[in-house]
Protein backbone atom coordinates (compact mmCIF):
# COMPACT_ATOMS: atom_id res chain seq x y z
CA UNK A 1 0.00 0.00 0.00
CA UNK A 2 1.84 3.08 1.23
CA UNK A 3 5.14 1.23 1.14
CA UNK A 4 5.07 1.16 -2.65
CA UNK A 5 6.25 4.78 -2.94
CA UNK A 6 9.55 4.69 -4.82
CA UNK A 7 10.80 8.30 -4.94
CA UNK A 8 14.39 8.45 -3.83
CA UNK A 9 14.65 4.70 -3.68
CA UNK A 10 18.05 3.08 -4.05
CA UNK A 11 18.45 -0.20 -5.91
CA UNK A 12 21.69 -1.86 -4.87
CA UNK A 13 23.79 -3.54 -7.58
CA UNK A 14 27.40 -3.93 -8.65
CA UNK A 15 27.73 -1.94 -11.88
CA UNK A 16 30.16 0.75 -13.12
CA UNK A 17 27.50 3.40 -12.48
CA UNK A 18 26.80 2.21 -8.94
CA UNK A 19 30.50 2.06 -8.14
CA UNK A 20 31.27 5.55 -9.39
CA UNK A 21 32.34 7.99 -6.71
CA UNK A 22 29.24 9.85 -5.50
CA UNK A 23 31.01 13.17 -6.08
CA UNK A 24 31.47 12.31 -9.76
CA UNK A 25 27.86 11.26 -10.01
CA UNK A 26 26.56 14.47 -8.46
CA UNK A 27 28.74 16.63 -10.72
CA UNK A 28 27.81 14.59 -13.80
CA UNK A 29 24.13 14.99 -12.92
CA UNK A 30 24.64 18.75 -12.65
CA UNK A 31 26.40 18.85 -16.01
CA UNK A 32 23.59 16.75 -17.45
CA UNK A 33 20.91 19.12 -16.13
CA UNK A 34 22.80 22.20 -17.34
CA UNK A 35 23.23 20.58 -20.75
CA UNK A 36 19.53 19.83 -20.79
CA UNK A 37 18.76 23.54 -20.46
CA UNK A 38 21.29 24.45 -23.11
CA UNK A 39 19.65 22.26 -25.74
CA UNK A 40 17.65 24.49 -28.06
CA UNK A 41 16.59 22.15 -30.87
CA UNK A 42 14.81 18.81 -30.94
CA UNK A 43 17.91 17.45 -32.63
CA UNK A 44 19.97 18.26 -29.53
CA UNK A 45 17.86 15.84 -27.49
CA UNK A 46 19.44 12.96 -29.42
CA UNK A 47 22.71 13.59 -27.54
CA UNK A 48 20.83 13.73 -24.25
CA UNK A 49 19.02 10.51 -25.09
CA UNK A 50 22.30 8.81 -26.03
CA UNK A 51 23.97 9.91 -22.80
CA UNK A 52 21.01 8.81 -20.73
CA UNK A 53 20.89 5.52 -22.65
CA UNK A 54 24.56 4.76 -21.96
CA UNK A 55 24.20 5.54 -18.25
CA UNK A 56 20.99 3.50 -17.99
CA UNK A 57 22.51 0.58 -19.90
CA UNK A 58 25.61 0.51 -17.71
CA UNK A 59 23.56 0.78 -14.52
CA UNK A 60 21.36 -2.21 -15.45
CA UNK A 61 18.37 -0.42 -13.91
CA UNK A 62 15.14 -1.43 -15.59
CA UNK A 63 13.56 1.55 -17.41
CA UNK A 64 10.34 0.56 -15.64
CA UNK A 65 11.74 1.99 -12.40
CA UNK A 66 12.71 5.21 -14.09
CA UNK A 67 9.22 5.73 -15.42
CA UNK A 68 7.62 4.80 -12.14
CA UNK A 69 9.36 7.86 -10.71
CA UNK A 70 7.49 10.00 -13.24
CA UNK A 71 4.07 8.93 -12.04
CA UNK A 72 3.68 11.34 -9.11
CA UNK A 73 4.85 14.20 -11.33
CA UNK A 74 2.49 13.56 -14.24
CA UNK A 75 0.32 16.43 -12.99
CA UNK A 76 3.16 18.94 -13.30
CA UNK A 77 4.10 17.68 -16.77
CA UNK A 78 0.51 17.94 -17.98
CA UNK A 79 0.12 21.41 -16.47
CA UNK A 80 3.31 22.55 -18.21
CA UNK A 81 2.02 21.20 -21.50
CA UNK A 82 -1.35 22.95 -21.14
CA UNK A 83 0.15 26.29 -20.16
CA UNK A 84 2.56 26.16 -23.08
CA UNK A 85 -0.08 25.17 -25.60
CA UNK A 86 -2.43 28.01 -24.71
CA UNK A 87 -0.07 30.78 -23.66
CA UNK A 88 2.36 30.87 -26.57
CA UNK A 89 1.66 33.43 -29.25
CA UNK A 90 2.12 32.69 -32.93
CA UNK A 91 0.40 31.10 -35.91
CA UNK A 92 -3.14 30.19 -34.78
CA UNK A 93 -4.31 26.67 -35.60
CA UNK A 94 -7.48 26.47 -33.55
CA UNK A 95 -9.53 29.06 -31.73
CA UNK A 96 -12.11 28.44 -29.05
CA UNK A 97 -13.58 31.60 -27.53
CA UNK A 98 -10.60 33.24 -25.83
CA UNK A 99 -8.37 30.17 -25.91
CA UNK A 100 -6.09 29.79 -28.86
CA UNK A 101 -3.85 26.95 -29.85
CA UNK A 102 -0.81 27.97 -31.85
CA UNK A 103 1.69 25.97 -33.81
CA UNK A 104 4.50 27.48 -31.78
CA UNK A 105 2.62 26.56 -28.63
CA UNK A 106 2.42 22.87 -29.56
CA UNK A 107 6.11 22.75 -30.43
CA UNK A 108 7.03 24.59 -27.24
CA UNK A 109 4.86 22.22 -25.15
CA UNK A 110 6.47 19.12 -26.64
CA UNK A 111 9.91 20.64 -26.12
CA UNK A 112 9.24 21.50 -22.49
CA UNK A 113 7.71 18.12 -21.68
CA UNK A 114 10.67 16.24 -23.10
CA UNK A 115 12.95 18.49 -21.04
CA UNK A 116 10.99 17.77 -17.88
CA UNK A 117 10.93 14.02 -18.47
CA UNK A 118 14.71 13.99 -18.97
CA UNK A 119 15.19 16.18 -15.92
CA UNK A 120 13.21 13.86 -13.66
CA UNK A 121 14.57 10.61 -15.03
CA UNK A 122 18.13 11.96 -14.89
CA UNK A 123 17.77 12.90 -11.25
CA UNK A 124 16.05 9.57 -10.48
CA UNK A 125 18.95 7.70 -12.04
CA UNK A 126 21.25 9.38 -9.54
CA UNK A 127 19.18 8.32 -6.52
CA UNK A 128 18.47 4.86 -7.93
CA UNK A 129 22.17 4.08 -8.24
CA UNK A 130 23.56 5.91 -5.19
CA UNK A 131 22.81 4.94 -1.62
CA UNK A 132 21.57 7.84 0.50
CA UNK A 133 24.63 7.58 2.71
CA UNK A 134 27.01 7.81 -0.24
CA UNK A 135 24.98 10.68 -1.64
CA UNK A 136 25.20 12.78 1.51
CA UNK A 137 28.89 11.89 1.88
CA UNK A 138 29.41 13.21 -1.61
CA UNK A 139 27.47 16.39 -0.90
CA UNK A 140 29.41 16.99 2.28
CA UNK A 141 32.73 16.64 0.46
CA UNK A 142 31.60 18.90 -2.36
CA UNK A 143 30.43 21.56 0.11
CA UNK A 144 33.67 21.42 2.09
CA UNK A 145 35.31 24.36 0.27
CA UNK A 146 32.35 26.54 1.27
CA UNK A 147 32.96 25.89 4.94
CA UNK A 148 35.30 28.88 4.93
CA UNK A 149 32.42 31.20 4.21
CA UNK A 150 30.35 29.66 6.99
CA UNK A 151 28.38 26.88 5.28
CA UNK A 152 27.85 24.15 7.91
CA UNK A 153 28.62 21.36 5.44
CA UNK A 154 28.81 18.51 7.91
CA UNK A 155 25.67 19.50 9.80
CA UNK A 156 23.71 19.85 6.55
CA UNK A 157 24.88 16.44 5.39
CA UNK A 158 24.06 14.86 8.75
CA UNK A 159 20.57 16.36 8.71
CA UNK A 160 20.02 15.03 5.22
CA UNK A 161 21.29 11.59 6.16
CA UNK A 162 18.94 11.44 9.13
CA UNK A 163 15.96 12.72 7.17
CA UNK A 164 16.55 10.19 4.39
CA UNK A 165 17.14 7.41 6.89
CA UNK A 166 13.78 8.04 8.52
CA UNK A 167 11.61 8.21 5.40
CA UNK A 168 11.09 4.41 5.21
CA UNK A 169 10.73 4.18 9.00
CA UNK A 170 8.02 6.81 9.09
CA UNK A 171 6.27 5.28 6.08
CA UNK A 172 6.23 1.95 7.86
CA UNK A 173 4.95 3.62 11.01
CA UNK A 174 2.19 5.36 9.04
CA UNK A 175 1.21 2.06 7.51
CA UNK A 176 1.08 0.42 10.93
CA UNK A 177 -0.97 3.13 12.63
CA UNK A 178 -3.30 3.28 9.65
CA UNK A 179 -3.92 -0.44 9.93
CA UNK A 180 -4.39 -0.24 13.69
CA UNK A 181 -7.04 2.45 13.27
CA UNK A 182 -8.64 0.56 10.38
CA UNK A 183 -8.91 -2.43 12.70
CA UNK A 184 -10.97 -0.10 14.90
CA UNK A 185 -13.28 0.68 11.99
CA UNK A 186 -11.55 3.82 10.68
CA UNK A 187 -12.23 4.70 7.08
CA UNK A 188 -9.59 6.73 5.24
CA UNK A 189 -10.89 6.26 1.75
CA UNK A 190 -14.48 7.48 1.51
CA UNK A 191 -16.37 10.67 2.31
CA UNK A 192 -15.89 14.28 1.21
CA UNK A 193 -12.81 16.44 1.76
CA UNK A 194 -13.77 17.50 5.30
CA UNK A 195 -14.62 13.96 6.42
CA UNK A 196 -11.31 12.73 5.02
CA UNK A 197 -9.32 15.47 6.68
CA UNK A 198 -11.02 14.66 9.97
CA UNK A 199 -10.25 10.96 9.51
CA UNK A 200 -6.56 11.87 9.36
CA UNK A 201 -6.43 13.05 12.98
CA UNK A 202 -6.23 9.51 14.46
CA UNK A 203 -3.35 8.89 12.05
CA UNK A 204 -1.41 12.14 12.41
CA UNK A 205 -1.46 12.51 16.19
CA UNK A 206 0.20 9.12 16.87
CA UNK A 207 2.56 9.67 13.94
CA UNK A 208 3.81 13.01 15.30
CA UNK A 209 4.18 11.60 18.79
CA UNK A 210 6.22 8.72 17.46
CA UNK A 211 8.36 10.99 15.28
CA UNK A 212 9.21 13.15 18.30
CA UNK A 213 9.92 10.09 20.40
CA UNK A 214 12.25 8.74 17.74
CA UNK A 215 14.04 12.08 17.38
CA UNK A 216 14.55 12.17 21.13
CA UNK A 217 15.87 8.63 21.25
CA UNK A 218 18.20 9.21 18.33
CA UNK A 219 19.61 12.39 19.89
CA UNK A 220 20.19 10.48 23.11
CA UNK A 221 21.90 7.60 21.29
CA UNK A 222 24.16 9.98 19.37
CA UNK A 223 25.02 11.82 22.56
CA UNK A 224 25.79 8.52 24.28
CA UNK A 225 28.32 7.78 21.57
CA UNK A 226 29.93 11.19 22.00
CA UNK A 227 28.84 12.63 18.67
CA UNK A 228 30.29 16.12 18.35
CA UNK A 229 29.85 17.05 14.71
CA UNK A 230 32.19 17.94 11.90
CA UNK A 231 35.74 18.86 12.87
CA UNK A 232 38.35 16.14 13.22
CA UNK A 233 35.80 13.46 12.44
CA UNK A 234 37.28 10.59 10.45
CA UNK A 235 35.30 8.16 8.38
CA UNK A 236 35.44 4.42 7.80
CA UNK A 237 34.86 4.60 4.06
CA UNK A 238 37.07 7.21 2.44
CA UNK A 239 35.84 8.47 -0.89
CA UNK A 240 38.42 7.90 -3.62
CA UNK A 241 38.53 8.91 -7.26
CA UNK A 242 39.43 5.96 -9.47
CA UNK A 243 40.04 5.26 -13.14
CA UNK A 244 36.34 4.83 -13.84
CA UNK A 245 35.71 8.34 -12.47
CA UNK A 246 38.23 9.69 -14.95
CA UNK A 247 36.58 7.80 -17.83
CA UNK A 248 33.16 9.04 -16.77
CA UNK A 249 34.49 12.61 -16.58
CA UNK A 250 35.97 12.38 -20.07
CA UNK A 251 32.68 11.13 -21.49
CA UNK A 252 30.78 13.87 -19.67
CA UNK A 253 33.11 16.60 -20.91
CA UNK A 254 32.74 15.30 -24.47
CA UNK A 255 28.98 15.23 -23.99
CA UNK A 256 28.94 18.81 -22.71
CA UNK A 257 31.07 19.89 -25.66
CA UNK A 258 28.69 18.23 -28.12
CA UNK A 259 25.73 20.01 -26.58
CA UNK A 260 27.40 23.41 -26.80
CA UNK A 261 28.51 22.68 -30.37
CA UNK A 262 24.93 21.65 -31.28
CA UNK A 263 23.68 25.13 -30.38
CA UNK A 264 25.52 26.70 -33.32
CA UNK B 1 -17.00 -17.88 15.43
CA UNK B 2 -14.76 -20.01 13.34
CA UNK B 3 -11.91 -19.09 11.06
CA UNK B 4 -10.88 -21.09 8.03
CA UNK B 5 -7.80 -20.31 5.97
CA UNK B 6 -7.29 -22.05 2.64
CA UNK B 7 -3.99 -22.12 0.71
CA UNK B 8 -3.13 -18.58 1.71
CA UNK B 9 -0.03 -17.05 0.10
CA UNK B 10 1.25 -13.51 0.23
CA UNK B 11 4.17 -11.99 -1.65
CA UNK B 12 5.61 -8.64 -0.55
CA UNK B 13 6.55 -6.13 -3.27
CA UNK B 14 5.79 -8.53 -6.08
CA UNK B 15 7.76 -8.08 -9.34
CA UNK B 16 10.53 -5.99 -7.80
CA UNK B 17 14.03 -6.87 -6.62
CA UNK B 18 12.66 -6.77 -3.07
CA UNK B 19 10.13 -9.54 -3.72
CA UNK B 20 9.68 -11.73 -0.67
CA UNK B 21 7.30 -14.58 0.01
CA UNK B 22 5.85 -13.87 3.46
CA UNK B 23 3.18 -16.57 3.47
CA UNK B 24 3.46 -19.79 1.54
CA UNK B 25 0.39 -21.95 1.07
CA UNK B 26 -0.97 -21.71 4.61
CA UNK B 27 -4.11 -23.66 5.52
CA UNK B 28 -5.74 -24.20 8.92
CA UNK B 29 -9.00 -23.98 10.79
CA UNK B 30 -9.87 -22.52 14.19
CA UNK B 31 -13.08 -23.61 15.86
CA UNK B 32 -15.47 -21.42 17.79
CA UNK B 33 -14.26 -20.64 21.32
CA UNK B 34 -10.74 -21.95 20.89
CA UNK B 35 -7.71 -20.33 22.49
CA UNK B 36 -4.90 -20.54 19.98
CA UNK B 37 -1.23 -19.66 20.25
CA UNK B 38 0.77 -18.54 17.23
CA UNK B 39 4.53 -18.80 17.58
CA UNK B 40 7.41 -18.34 15.22
CA UNK B 41 10.73 -16.57 14.85
CA UNK B 42 10.85 -12.89 13.82
CA UNK B 43 10.00 -12.74 10.13
CA UNK B 44 8.25 -16.09 10.07
CA UNK B 45 5.04 -14.50 8.77
CA UNK B 46 2.98 -14.32 11.97
CA UNK B 47 2.12 -10.64 11.66
CA UNK B 48 1.35 -10.98 7.98
CA UNK B 49 -0.93 -13.91 8.71
CA UNK B 50 -2.99 -12.16 11.38
CA UNK B 51 -3.46 -9.11 9.21
CA UNK B 52 -5.12 -11.35 6.65
CA UNK B 53 -7.63 -12.54 9.21
CA UNK B 54 -9.51 -9.24 9.37
CA UNK B 55 -9.01 -8.12 5.81
CA UNK B 56 -6.27 -5.54 6.40
CA UNK B 57 -4.14 -7.34 3.84
CA UNK B 58 -5.30 -8.91 0.62
CA UNK B 59 -3.89 -12.36 -0.11
CA UNK B 60 -1.86 -12.87 -3.28
CA UNK B 61 -3.70 -16.18 -3.54
CA UNK B 62 -5.91 -18.29 -1.30
CA UNK B 63 -8.97 -17.58 0.81
CA UNK B 64 -9.96 -16.60 4.34
CA UNK B 65 -13.38 -17.46 5.74
CA UNK B 66 -14.90 -16.06 8.91
CA UNK B 67 -18.00 -18.10 9.71
CA UNK B 68 -18.32 -19.26 6.10
CA UNK B 69 -18.04 -15.67 4.76
CA UNK B 70 -15.22 -15.17 2.30
CA UNK B 71 -13.79 -11.92 3.68
CA UNK B 72 -12.18 -10.85 0.43
CA UNK B 73 -15.23 -11.31 -1.77
CA UNK B 74 -16.66 -8.10 -3.21
CA UNK B 75 -19.96 -8.48 -1.39
CA UNK B 76 -18.39 -8.56 2.09
CA UNK B 77 -18.29 -5.21 3.87
CA UNK B 78 -14.87 -4.83 5.50
CA UNK B 79 -16.24 -2.96 8.50
CA UNK B 80 -18.47 -5.88 9.51
CA UNK B 81 -15.44 -8.17 9.38
CA UNK B 82 -13.43 -5.80 11.54
CA UNK B 83 -16.30 -5.62 14.00
CA UNK B 84 -16.26 -9.41 14.34
CA UNK B 85 -12.49 -9.85 14.33
CA UNK B 86 -10.70 -7.53 16.74
CA UNK B 87 -6.98 -7.09 16.12
CA UNK B 88 -4.65 -5.67 18.76
CA UNK B 89 -1.32 -4.73 17.20
CA UNK B 90 2.07 -4.90 18.84
CA UNK B 91 2.62 -1.88 21.12
CA UNK B 92 -1.02 -0.84 20.71
CA UNK B 93 -0.44 2.22 22.94
CA UNK B 94 1.23 3.85 19.91
CA UNK B 95 -2.17 4.24 18.32
CA UNK B 96 -3.69 6.39 21.11
CA UNK B 97 -4.64 9.86 19.91
CA UNK B 98 -7.66 11.31 21.74
CA UNK B 99 -7.79 13.88 24.51
CA UNK B 100 -9.44 11.61 27.04
CA UNK B 101 -9.46 7.89 27.67
CA UNK B 102 -13.23 7.80 27.15
CA UNK B 103 -13.02 9.33 23.69
CA UNK B 104 -10.18 7.08 22.66
CA UNK B 105 -11.94 3.88 23.67
CA UNK B 106 -15.14 5.22 22.07
CA UNK B 107 -13.41 5.67 18.71
CA UNK B 108 -14.10 2.12 17.52
CA UNK B 109 -17.79 1.97 18.58
CA UNK B 110 -18.31 5.43 17.07
CA UNK B 111 -16.95 4.19 13.75
CA UNK B 112 -19.50 1.39 13.92
CA UNK B 113 -22.22 4.06 14.05
CA UNK B 114 -23.63 3.15 17.48
CA UNK B 115 -25.72 5.60 19.53
CA UNK B 116 -24.31 7.50 22.52
CA UNK B 117 -25.91 5.27 25.11
CA UNK B 118 -24.52 2.11 23.61
CA UNK B 119 -21.12 3.74 23.17
CA UNK B 120 -21.01 4.56 26.87
CA UNK B 121 -21.98 0.99 27.75
CA UNK B 122 -19.29 -0.35 25.49
CA UNK B 123 -16.61 1.90 26.98
CA UNK B 124 -17.65 0.88 30.50
CA UNK B 125 -17.55 -2.78 29.51
CA UNK B 126 -14.16 -2.52 27.80
CA UNK B 127 -12.46 -0.58 30.61
CA UNK B 128 -13.96 -3.00 33.09
CA UNK B 129 -12.54 -5.96 31.16
CA UNK B 130 -9.01 -4.55 31.39
CA UNK B 131 -9.51 -3.79 35.11
CA UNK B 132 -9.49 -0.02 34.85
CA UNK B 133 -11.90 2.07 36.92
CA UNK B 134 -14.29 3.81 34.53
CA UNK B 135 -15.10 6.84 36.70
CA UNK B 136 -11.53 7.38 37.74
CA UNK B 137 -9.93 7.17 34.33
CA UNK B 138 -12.45 8.30 31.73
CA UNK B 139 -11.52 12.00 31.73
CA UNK B 140 -7.76 11.60 31.98
CA UNK B 141 -5.55 12.13 28.92
CA UNK B 142 -4.25 8.74 27.76
CA UNK B 143 -0.80 10.31 27.42
CA UNK B 144 -0.61 10.92 31.17
CA UNK B 145 -0.97 7.22 32.01
CA UNK B 146 1.76 4.73 32.82
CA UNK B 147 3.01 2.30 30.16
CA UNK B 148 0.92 -0.62 31.41
CA UNK B 149 -2.21 1.53 31.72
CA UNK B 150 -1.74 2.93 28.21
CA UNK B 151 -1.53 -0.61 26.88
CA UNK B 152 -4.78 -1.51 28.66
CA UNK B 153 -6.61 1.52 27.30
CA UNK B 154 -5.46 0.58 23.81
CA UNK B 155 -6.62 -3.01 24.24
CA UNK B 156 -9.93 -1.68 25.61
CA UNK B 157 -10.24 0.34 22.40
CA UNK B 158 -10.48 -2.93 20.48
CA UNK B 159 -12.61 -4.73 23.07
CA UNK B 160 -15.18 -1.91 22.89
CA UNK B 161 -16.08 -3.16 19.43
CA UNK B 162 -17.17 -6.41 21.08
CA UNK B 163 -15.34 -8.71 18.69
CA UNK B 164 -16.22 -12.40 18.59
CA UNK B 165 -12.64 -13.21 17.68
CA UNK B 166 -9.77 -11.42 19.38
CA UNK B 167 -6.27 -11.47 17.93
CA UNK B 168 -3.39 -10.08 19.99
CA UNK B 169 0.10 -9.55 18.60
CA UNK B 170 2.61 -9.80 21.47
CA UNK B 171 0.34 -8.05 23.98
CA UNK B 172 2.91 -8.31 26.76
CA UNK B 173 6.00 -7.08 24.87
CA UNK B 174 7.96 -4.60 26.98
CA UNK B 175 5.86 -5.01 30.14
CA UNK B 176 7.21 -5.94 33.56
CA UNK B 177 6.36 -9.43 34.90
CA UNK B 178 3.41 -8.16 36.92
CA UNK B 179 1.95 -6.19 34.05
CA UNK B 180 2.39 -9.25 31.86
CA UNK B 181 0.60 -11.58 34.23
CA UNK B 182 -2.26 -9.12 34.67
CA UNK B 183 -2.83 -8.62 30.96
CA UNK B 184 -2.67 -12.36 30.26
CA UNK B 185 -5.08 -12.99 33.16
CA UNK B 186 -7.53 -10.50 31.71
CA UNK B 187 -7.33 -12.14 28.30
CA UNK B 188 -7.94 -15.53 29.86
CA UNK B 189 -10.95 -14.23 31.76
CA UNK B 190 -12.32 -12.69 28.59
CA UNK B 191 -11.99 -16.01 26.84
CA UNK B 192 -13.67 -17.93 29.62
CA UNK B 193 -16.53 -15.61 30.56
CA UNK B 194 -17.41 -14.27 27.13
CA UNK B 195 -16.60 -17.38 25.12
CA UNK B 196 -14.69 -15.49 22.47
CA UNK B 197 -12.13 -17.07 20.21
CA UNK B 198 -8.63 -15.81 21.00
CA UNK B 199 -5.46 -15.95 18.93
CA UNK B 200 -2.35 -15.01 20.89
CA UNK B 201 0.89 -14.26 19.07
CA UNK B 202 3.84 -14.56 21.40
CA UNK B 203 7.52 -15.22 21.73
CA UNK B 204 7.20 -16.44 25.28
CA UNK B 205 6.78 -20.21 25.43
CA UNK B 206 5.81 -19.88 29.11
CA UNK B 207 2.82 -17.65 28.35
CA UNK B 208 1.70 -19.80 25.45
CA UNK B 209 2.00 -23.09 27.36
CA UNK B 210 0.00 -21.74 30.29
CA UNK B 211 -2.94 -20.42 28.30
CA UNK B 212 -3.66 -21.97 24.95
CA UNK B 213 -5.49 -25.11 23.78
CA UNK B 214 -3.65 -25.35 20.50
CA UNK B 215 -0.45 -23.98 18.98
CA UNK B 216 0.46 -23.08 15.43
CA UNK B 217 4.21 -23.00 14.81
CA UNK B 218 5.35 -20.99 11.81
CA UNK B 219 8.68 -20.90 10.02
CA UNK B 220 9.59 -18.99 6.84
CA UNK B 221 5.97 -18.35 5.91
CA UNK B 222 4.87 -21.94 6.36
CA UNK B 223 3.04 -23.77 9.12
CA UNK B 224 5.34 -26.35 10.65
CA UNK B 225 3.06 -27.75 13.37
CA UNK B 226 -0.50 -27.42 14.58
CA UNK B 227 -1.17 -29.33 17.79
CA UNK B 228 -1.70 -29.28 21.56
CA UNK B 229 1.10 -27.62 23.58
CA UNK B 230 2.10 -30.90 25.22
CA UNK B 231 2.64 -32.49 21.81
CA UNK B 232 4.42 -29.48 20.30
CA UNK B 233 6.86 -29.12 23.17
CA UNK B 234 7.95 -32.72 22.77
CA UNK B 235 9.69 -31.55 19.57
CA UNK B 236 12.29 -29.45 21.36
CA UNK B 237 15.06 -30.14 18.83
CA UNK B 238 12.85 -29.15 15.93
CA UNK B 239 11.75 -25.99 17.75
CA UNK B 240 15.33 -25.06 18.51
CA UNK B 241 16.34 -25.56 14.88
CA UNK B 242 13.87 -22.84 13.83
CA UNK B 243 15.03 -20.44 16.53
CA UNK B 244 12.41 -21.24 19.17
CA UNK B 245 12.58 -23.14 22.43
CA UNK B 246 10.39 -24.94 24.94
CA UNK B 247 9.20 -23.62 28.33
CA UNK B 248 11.85 -23.74 31.06
CA UNK B 249 9.75 -26.15 33.12
CA UNK B 250 9.42 -28.56 30.19
CA UNK B 251 13.16 -28.44 29.64
CA UNK B 252 13.87 -29.06 33.30
CA UNK B 253 11.50 -32.03 33.50
CA UNK B 254 13.03 -33.56 30.39
CA UNK B 255 16.56 -33.23 31.72
CA UNK B 256 15.56 -34.71 35.08
CA UNK B 257 14.00 -37.64 33.25
CA UNK B 258 17.21 -38.21 31.29
CA UNK B 259 19.01 -38.35 34.63
CA UNK B 260 16.70 -41.13 35.70
CA UNK B 261 13.96 -39.36 37.63
CA UNK B 262 10.49 -40.80 37.04
CA UNK B 263 8.74 -37.60 35.92
CA UNK B 264 6.15 -36.83 33.25
CA UNK B 265 5.73 -33.93 30.82
CA UNK B 266 5.40 -30.50 32.43
CA UNK B 267 4.21 -27.27 30.82
CA UNK B 268 4.30 -24.80 33.70
CA UNK B 269 6.44 -24.18 36.76
CA UNK B 270 3.46 -25.02 38.95
CA UNK B 271 3.10 -28.31 37.11
CA UNK B 272 6.81 -29.11 37.49
CA UNK B 273 6.72 -28.31 41.19
CA UNK B 274 3.89 -30.76 41.83
CA UNK B 275 5.50 -33.51 39.79
CA UNK B 276 8.93 -33.14 41.39
CA UNK B 277 7.43 -33.07 44.90
CA UNK B 278 5.47 -36.20 44.12
CA UNK B 279 8.56 -38.05 42.95
CA UNK B 280 10.62 -36.90 45.93
CA UNK B 281 7.92 -37.93 48.42
CA UNK B 282 7.50 -41.36 46.90
CA UNK B 283 11.28 -41.80 47.14
CA UNK B 284 11.21 -40.87 50.81
CA UNK B 285 8.58 -43.50 51.45
CA UNK B 286 10.68 -46.26 49.88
Amino acid sequence: MIKDITIGQYIPADTPVHNLDPRSKIIITFVFITALFLVNTFFGYIYILAFMGIALGLSKISPKYLFRGLKPLVFIIVLTAILNIFMTEGEIIYKLWKLTITKEGLIQAAFMCIRLVFLITGASLLTLTTSPIALTDGIEKLLNPFKKIGVPAHELAMMMTIALRFIPTLLEETDKIMKAQMARGADFESGNMIARAKAMVPLLVPLFISAFRRADELAMAMEARCYRGGDKRTRMKQLKFEMRDIYASIITIAFGGLIIWSRF
Amino acid sequence: MSIKVENLSYIYMKDTVFEHKALDDVSFEIKDGEFLGLIGHTGSGKSTLIQHLNGLMKPTSGKVFIDEDDINSKTTVKKTIRERVGLVFQYPEHQLFEETVFRDVAYGPKNLGLDDNEIENRVRFALDMVKLDYNEIKDISPFDLSGGQKRRVAIAGVLAMKPKILILDEPTAGLDPRGRDEILGEIKELHETHKITVILVSHSMEDIAKLVDKIIVMNKGKIVFIDKPSVIFRESLMLESIGLGVPQATKLARELKEKGLDIGECLSIEDAKLQILKVLRSKKND
